[in-house]
């Protein structure tokens, strides 16, 4: 059975002092994020210090912050009893059930597993079930875990892997705060000095000193004169404490004969533990934070095991500087290479000039992604009802990006201005984003791929189209059967979309009819916007024509426009090949490029001109005619090793 | 001089009585002599002339107990008042955490007051420090005695308390005031220990 929590156990009932203010933030810090700092956290206190307190708080603060959470308080006792009743009613599996799902397990007085190895070996189970799970389990107990007797070495490792932490008996100050808090909740008034006389007396279990508080209360309801201070050191057993009780040493002794040095010395002992304890359990806590979040904190640690030769305040604020420092370090390095992520290099602030350089190289590894060629305009490109839809998408997209068609997939054949479009579209792009614009061809981008894996760079190279603002991949078959490539553009594909980029492809074959291309990739490229981009139609071919021709000649030949025009040209780029062929004719024979000479030129029969090696060390060669791009065929491999490293890509 | 040393766990405080000769200084210090249970104070040492006046200097340490985990002393030392006693002076003043000006609130020791408050100003420039820098209150002792005779304190602060830092009205001779200047210098010495602007 499962204890409720006592609604009067909160943080905000409980008076921090410097004895608890270490369990304390430690509480906070478990009941602000379950399972990620502190787990398992172990109190441990002699009783009556408030460990029952602070572990019912943490559950209340949780639920606080997530109304949502489960949470189950209960004491060892409690565990073993309803464990004992599930086994015997033969539910031990639907016991243990329970509790795996419980997002923040509350046990206290564990103590009591002295000699249960049944138990042990339960809560062990439950322990390592619920770390590995991120759920938060905190325990407390009158003694460390290395005292409990026979207690299982595992659990022992288990509980010193959290954090193990103690409560000390309260202060002189934390005990007067505690008896003014609770003689406020109980409407009781004292004269002046009372409360402090009961907090002077060695009483360092605060159930004593509420069973002191008590006898005062009861006292004063049924007296006709306001309590003195020497009466209620008396009621609340001062007398007897002191002969029983040495002074102890950690408390000034009072000599009842020297009032005045008393209250000074109450007065020097409240500025002490006031402003110089105070900031020791301050840097106690720091180095508790910060240790908690990962960073190494040997610095602020040396302020409580050396001399004191500086302000600690002072060390306290620079070691936070320092651990802003290296976060912004780390954020910007695991942005740039994500293979730095979780490296620990960015843990230590004693070792900042270390990140620094890491963070340097990480940016030196990441220079911009390739932009479009400046060469290729938007506006440069003709408009014709066979490109009118391709380049109304491609201007929506520049109009406004990411919000019209992510991604926008061009199709088209080779040498329609597939290239063109998206290298404009590039530029349109570049001209109004922040980031850089990444563009090249699906081959330069497995080319990189190779590269870097070959330097072991991989992080860096995907970081760097990882900035960039806007993605625009080329003939973008070219990743059939390149499985490492598709992966990479897979995961780059996702990044940049889940983080508002925009991305555009072209491709050389109809995504349907793409082979090769994992389905994964092909579906995602499928879910933009896919445009045709086909050949070039009669109205589009006259307009490249004149155009060429103007820059050619200071008039274009309507003659030769509709001459050349009406020829077979499945691309662009064939048209131009059509117009160089006359061009050139002309000018080795001198004359005006004319109809009769396109003629003259393009309608005889080819000459059987014998296959030579293009220059290229690919060994592609082009077709000696035809309209297909001499850029895409190979006929064959002068160089065996550019084959296998081709077909190895 | 180490103030807050962590490995010890010790707090030391070097209080210094500061003031015009026959102000009281030695006195302030004999009645806390008094009051201090035997175990928790050093001998007093000191030094006196024929006449009785302070020739080197008075120095009472008094051991507080542990507090807050750490063993605390006070160490409260008088200077010689005397004019031609400034060497003394300096010795004694290099290192103090807080001085107590112990003025003389007879009339006809204003002058004397002003002397050896300028005094102690310099003294402090020649060692480097600047008097804003340290915890000072300011005693007006001897306000027993006839009213005819005295400045009231507010006169004294008038007077001397420029920068109104605390200041005490007292009858060391009888105690009164005594135990509460050592208190106010007490908490100024260890708010400043605490800031660390003093730490060693």
């Amino acid at each position: 059975m499962t204890a409720t929590l006592n609604p009067l156990y909160r943080f905000d009932t409980l008076v921090v002092g410097a004895a608890n203010r270490l369990a304390f933030t430690a509480a906070k810090a478990v009941a602000e994020s379950p399972g990620t700092v502190y787990n398992p956290l172990f109190v441990y206190a002699r009783p009556g210090l408030g460990k029952t307190h602070l572990l019912m708080g943490i559950g209340h603060a949780a639920r606080a912050i997530n109304v949502g959470l489960s949470v189950e308080y209960l004491t060892l006792d409690e565990f073993v009893e309803s464990f004992h009743a599930a086994i015997a009613a033969g539910q031990g599996d639907a016991y243990r059930r329970r509790f795996h799902d419980v997002d923040l397990l509350l046990v206290d007085d564990v103590q009591f597993l002295t000699h249960r190895r049944e138990m042990q070996s339960e809560l062990l189970r439950l322990t390592d079930t619920l770390q590995s799970a991120n759920r938060q389990i905190v325990l407390t107990s009158d003694r460390p875990p290395s005292e409990i007797e026979a207690l299982d070495e595992r659990l022992i490792r288990r509980f010193a892997g959290g954090l193990v932490i103690d409560v000390s008996a309260p202060d002189y100050e934390t005990r007067v705060a505690i008896l003014r808090r609770k003689a406020d909740e109980r409407r009781a008034t004292f004269r002046e000095g009372v409360l402090e006389a009961v907090a002077s007396l060695p009483i360092d279990n605060v159930r004593e000193l509420l069973g002191a508080l008590n006898r005062l209360v009861a006292f004063q309801a049924v007296s006709d004169t306001p309590l003195q201070p020497a009466q209620a050191r008396a009621l609340a057993g001062g007398d007897e404490v002191r002969d029983e009780r040495r002074p102890s040493d950690s408390q000034p002794a009072v000599t009842p004969a020297a009032d005045e040095f008393s209250d000074f010395l109450s007065e020097v002992s409240a500025t002490v533990a006031q402003q110089v304890d105070s900031w020791r359990t301050k840097v106690a806590a720091a180095i508790l934070r910060w240790e908690g979040e990962g960073f190494r904190t040997t610095r602020i640690e040396s302020l409580l095991q050396q001399e004191m030769t500086v302000d600690p305040e002072e060390v306290l604020r620079q070691f936070a500087a320092d651990v802003a420092r290296l976060q912004a370090l780390y954020a910007e390095a695991a942005e740039l290479a994500p293979d730095l992520a979780g490296s620990t290099a960015f843990r230590d602030p004693d070792d900042i000039a270390g990140a620094e350089a890491l963070t340097q190289r990480a940016r030196q590894g990441a220079h911009p992604p390739p932009a479009p060629s400046p060469l290729w305009k938007l506006d440069d490109l003709v408009e014709a009802p066979s490109n009118r839809m391709a380049l109304q998408a491609a201007r929506a997209v520049a109009a406004e990006p990411v919000s019209r068609y992510n991604p926008l997939v061009i199709v088209g054949g080779s040498g329609v201005g597939k290239t063109h479009l998206l290298h404009g579209l590039g530029n349109a792009l570049a001209t109004r984003s922040k980031g850089p614009v990444a563009c090249l061809s699906a081959h330069e981008f497995t080319s990189e791929l190779i590269e870097a894996i070959d330097r072991d760079a991989v992080g860096a190279w995907r970081a760097r189209y990882r900035s960039s603002a806007a993605f625009l991949l080329d003939d973008v078959h070219l990743v059939a059967d390149k499985d490492r490539t598709q992966d990479e553009l897979f995961v780059l594909f996702n990044y940049l979309i889940e983080s508002g980029r925009q991305m555009i492809f072209s491709s050389g074959v109809p995504l349907s009819e793409l082979t090769g291309v994992e389905a994964r990739l092909r579906t995602r490229l499928e879910g933009g916007l896919v445009v045709d981009l086909p050949a070039p139609d009669r109205e589009m071919r006259h307009q490249v024509l004149e155009r060429a021709l103007q820059g050619k000649m200071t008039t274009a030949d309507a003659e030769l426009v509709d001459y050349l025009g009406s020829r077979p040209a499945e691309s662009v780029r064939a048209l131009h090949g059509l117009l160089q062929r006359v061009m050139n004719a002309a000018e080795s024979k001198g004359v005006v490029p004319s109809v009769s000479l396109a003629r003259e030129v393009l309608e005889a029969p080819a000459p059987k001109a014998p296959r030579r090696p293009a220059t290229r060390s690919s060994g592609i060669v082009a077709p000696a005619t035809g309209a297909r791009s001499r850029e895409k065929i190979v006929w064959d491999w002068p160089d065996v090793g550019d084959r296998i490293v081709e077909e190895w890509r | 001089m180490s103030l807050v040393n962590f490995t010890a766990r010790e707090i030391t405080c070097k209080i210094v009585y500061y003031g015009p000769g026959r102000s009281g200084k030695t006195t302030n210090l004999q009645y806390v002599y008094g009051r201090v249970p035997e175990a928790r104070r050093g001998r007093m040492v000191s030094l006196a002339t024929q006449t009785d006046r302070t020739l080197f200097f008075d120095f009472l340490p008094l051991e507080l107990g542990t507090i807050s985990g750490f063993v605390t002393k006070f160490q409260l030392y008088t200077v010689p008042g005397q004019s031609y006693y400034n060497a003394t002076r300096k010795l004694v003043l290099q290192g103090a955490d807080g001085v107590v000006f112990v003025a003389d609130s007879q009339a006809r020791r204003f002058d004397d007051n002003l002397e050896s408050l300028q005094n102690l100003q310099d003294n402090l420039l020649g060692q480097g420090v600047d008097i804003r820098q340290v915890p000072v209150v300011f005693q007006y002792n001897k306000q027993d005695l006839p009213r005819d005779l005295i400045l009231t304190q507010d006169e004294m602060d008038d007077a001397l308390n420029f920068r109104a830092v605390q200041s005490f009205s007292a009858d060391a001779l009888h105690g009164a005031g005594v135990f509460e200047t050592l208190k106010g210098v007490s908490e100024l010495v260890l708010k400043k220990l605490a800031a660390g602007s003093q730490v060693a």
